[in-house]
């Protein structure tokens, strides 16, 4: 490739995060630091059920015994847990009943983010759960989905309205002693989102959560708890930003996804948060247990995920396939820039017989960045004609970059049938002439070969959202050969 | 109208050179409005260095002379924007992008030339009518229009669709290299309709081939033949026909 061809491309990379901005807003932050009191307190103002702070405080004791994963080939910068603050909240006594009462520089933020909250210009058929650093800020189009039996709002809410839920499922899928960040997250989440489809129901719109991180020093730890009974369908979103800083963030958050019979629950995941600047200075680390547990027979999980943003991603959103004939599908895109590193992929647990799994992962580097894939199909005894297919593509830009792939395969019985199959390309000289050649240029060539390059996994997103990840996967391609 | 008006792609005393190897040895060559040129030549002869440089390839770099393009000096001019202005380089081996359509390919292309233009983009309708109308005329169906860019073709299929893409983009030069290589008859004379249907009194084409049969379709004002890197006889099809009965061996051996 020609001196000129990498000036440009270098160019294209390095365009700037566009939602780096700060919100200047009266925020209450709990001092820095972790303990007993620090969790108390959280539990009390959100005026929590005393099983939810029990609860709490075991993970609590759980985590105080255990050390920082060293396992992946991550290179993280040692977390002080004493100096981040676990709680920020805007300033505002109660929580808002309707936009009237929201703060307009909250509102303000969404629609610089191209989340408008006013219900009049949000899009049509989705509702949206606004999370701003530790809580729900608002959440639209309740009513409407009440009409159908959905609840869908803060998790704090759930745990005023829907305590008999919240007992019943929480932690379930992803038990505090899961691992080091599930049993931090348990200990001092703050907010989140819960969805709750009632049976038979088919969701009317698609819900999404839209989180902010906003003030510096702080870690957000949501949790997200989706429940599908049985004969239901909702189909989920959830964005993530933050502003630039220096200084890494902590982003370490739980989804816990439970379908019953016959259900299927449709979860997207668009992450931009803060990657750090080419210096690799700055940017969240995206430290996420994900995990659906296809309780029900026949029923499906499928999760889609397009990771662009972070310093560090690092998460494998997986699939309990326990009923049988169920189904779980990982669809994943994730593209890494600058120094950015992403160690992601899915774990397909086979439990019951028939059940079928599905991984497409494309991943992109670009610049000195690295980017693994790593995966587990496990197949038990008892999950008999079972089946899976994983495809692993990668795309290298430059020849800095890396790619690494680590699939693991685990087969208990015999009757199962697994494929596997992996590609590694790199967008070549030759294809950047021809896109030229048409008339068009270098940063729209590396856009349009990226995008078919990621055609299987964009066409699983909603349609609202597929245009905004095209655009967001091109932005965040500034450059690609280092 | 000027002379210089009428001429589309003028070439001055060309030298070209790839990966430090001489392949163009002062170069001339004039293409005028509606006119169609052929290239001819063994292989080696620097017919595809022509094309490349005259394109842009960055790996062809131009050691002395000059390229102008409706009167504009190429040398300092990005790949994209050459296409812009109305360059058109049918690819010898067309390239595939895995997973882009043909049809998101094109219509990028067409938007980006009307962006230079300062036109709108072109409106879903107007370009779906267009692009099925090119395809009809090409004699390729609907399901080829949704596969990835040259992803899986057959030889044939490639080069149909380097001709559709040309038609789609109406270009002022277009440069054919080996279009007719590997093709079947039928292929052939679809191809040599469509090329054939380009022509006006504004465009010119550039055809470098190594075989007769697609001119006798295009019927050329001129036919060149390359040897060691520039133009060594011009003459008309009659010359062609010749070069296909006799070879090359007596036109060198005649330098």
């Amino acid at each position: 490739m020609t001196t000129q061809q990498n000036k440009e491309i270098n160019e294209f990379l390095d365009k700037n995060y566009e939602f780096g901005f700060t919100t200047e807003i009266d925020s209450e932050t709990l001092p820095p630091g972790i303990n007993e009191d620090v969790i108390r307190i959280i539990s009390s103002k959100k005026n929590e059920p005393e099983f939810l702070l029990n609860w709490r405080l075991k993970a609590f004791a759980y985590w105080k015994t255990l050390k920082t994963p060293e396992w992946s080939q991550l290179n993280i910068n040692p977390i002080d847990y004493q100096s981040i603050s676990y709680f920020s909240q805007p300033k505002q006594t109660n929580a808002p009943k309707s936009l009237d009462e929201v703060d307009p520089k909250l509102l303000e933020t969404y629609e610089k983010l191209g989340i408008p909250l006013h219900e009049r210009a949000q899009l049509a058929g989705v509702a949206v759960d606004a999370v701003f650093d530790s809580v729900s800020v608002i959440t639209t189009f309740k009513d409407k989905l009440a009409e159908a039996g959905v609840i869908f709002c803060s998790f704090s809410e759930a745990v005023q309205d829907h305590p008999q839920l919240i007992k019943k499922y929480l932690g379930k899928v992803v038990p505090y002693r899961d691992n080091f960040f599930a049993a931090l997250n348990a200990a001092v989440f703050s907010d989140g989102t819960f969805v709750y489809i009632p049976k038979g129901v088919r969701c009317p719109m698609e819900l999404s959560t839209y989180f902010r991180i906003n003030e510096a020093k702080t870690g957000q730890f949501e949790r997200t708890l989706i429940i599908a009974d049985e004969d239901s369908y909702v189909s989920y979103l959830e964005g993530c930003t933050a502003p630039m800083r220096d200084e890494n963030q902590l982003h370490a958050a739980v989804v816990e996804l439970i379908t019953l019979n016959n259900a299927e629950i449709k979860y997207s995941t668009v992450q931009n948060w803060y990657p750090g600047d080419e210096q690799g200075r700055g940017g969240i680390y995206n430290f996420v247990t994900k995990r659906g547990d296809c309780r029900g027979n026949n029923s499906k999980i499928s999760w889609t995920q397009i990771e662009t943003g972070s310093a560090i991603t690092w998460k494998y959103p997986s699939c309990i396939l326990r009923g049988e004939n169920s189904k779980g599908e990982f669809h994943s895109i994730a593209l890494t820039n600058n120094l950015q590193q992403a160690d992601t992929g899915t774990k397909m647990i086979h439990l019951g017989k028939n059940t079928k799994s599905k991984i497409i992962s494309k991943g992109i580097s670009a610049k000195q960045s690295q980017n693994t894939y790593r995966g587990l199909v496990s197949m038990a005894k008892g999950a008999s004609d079972s089946r899976n297919y994983t495809q692993c593509d990668s795309l290298l830009i430059g020849n800095k970059s890396g790619a690494h792939t680590f699939p693991s395969i685990n087969v208990k019985n015999s009757t199962s049938v697994l494929e596997h199959e992996a590609t590694t390309s790199k967008i070549s000289d030759d294809q950047l002439f021809y896109c030229q050649q048409r008339g068009i240029n270098e940063e729209d060539a590396i856009g349009l070969i990226v995008s078919g390059f990621c055609k299987e996994v964009l066409r699983e997103l909603p349609m609202e959202f597929a245009v905004e990840a095209r655009a967001l996967l091109q932005v965040n391609l500034e450059g690609a050969i280092g | 109208m000027s002379i210089e008006d009428k001429i589309i792609l003028k070439i001055r005393d060309l030298s070209v050179s790839t990966d430090g190897n001489q392949i163009l040895n002062g170069l001339n060559l004039t293409v005028k409005k509606g006119e169609t040129h052929a290239i001819m030549g063994p292989n080696g002869s620097g017919k595809s260095t022509l094309a490349k440089t005259v394109a842009g390839h960055p790996d062809y770099l131009i050691t002395s002379g000059k390229i102008k393009f409706l009167n504009k000096d190429l040398s300092s001019m990005s790949v994209n924007e050459r296409s812009n202005l109305g360059l058109f380089l049918g690819f010898q081996y067309p390239i595939e992008i895995p997973g882009l359509s043909n049809t998101a390919f094109l219509k990028a292309a067409i938007n980006a030339q009307r962006k230079f233009y300062d036109l709108e983009d072109i409106s879903a309708h107007d370009f779906l009518l267009q692009l099925k109308s090119t395809a009809d005329q090409l004699g390729l169906d609907q399901s080829f229009l949704s596969r990835g860019v040259n992803e899986g073709f057959s030889g044939g299929e490639k080069k149909r669709n380097e001709i559709m893409q040309m038609l789609m983009l109406n270009p002022k030069l277009s440069i054919l290299d080996e279009t007719d290589s590997g093709l079947d008859i039928d292929s052939m004379k679809v191809v040599a309709r469509g090329v054939n249907s380009s022509r006006s009194e504004d465009s010119s084409t550039i055809i470098i081939t190594h075989y007769e049969r697609l001119l006798n379709y295009l019927v050329p004002d001129y036919v060149h033949v390359f040897f060691d890197g520039k133009i060594i006889k011009t003459g008309n099809l009659e010359l062609a026909n010749e070069l296909e009965k006799k070879g090359y061996e007596w036109l060198i051996q005649k330098k």
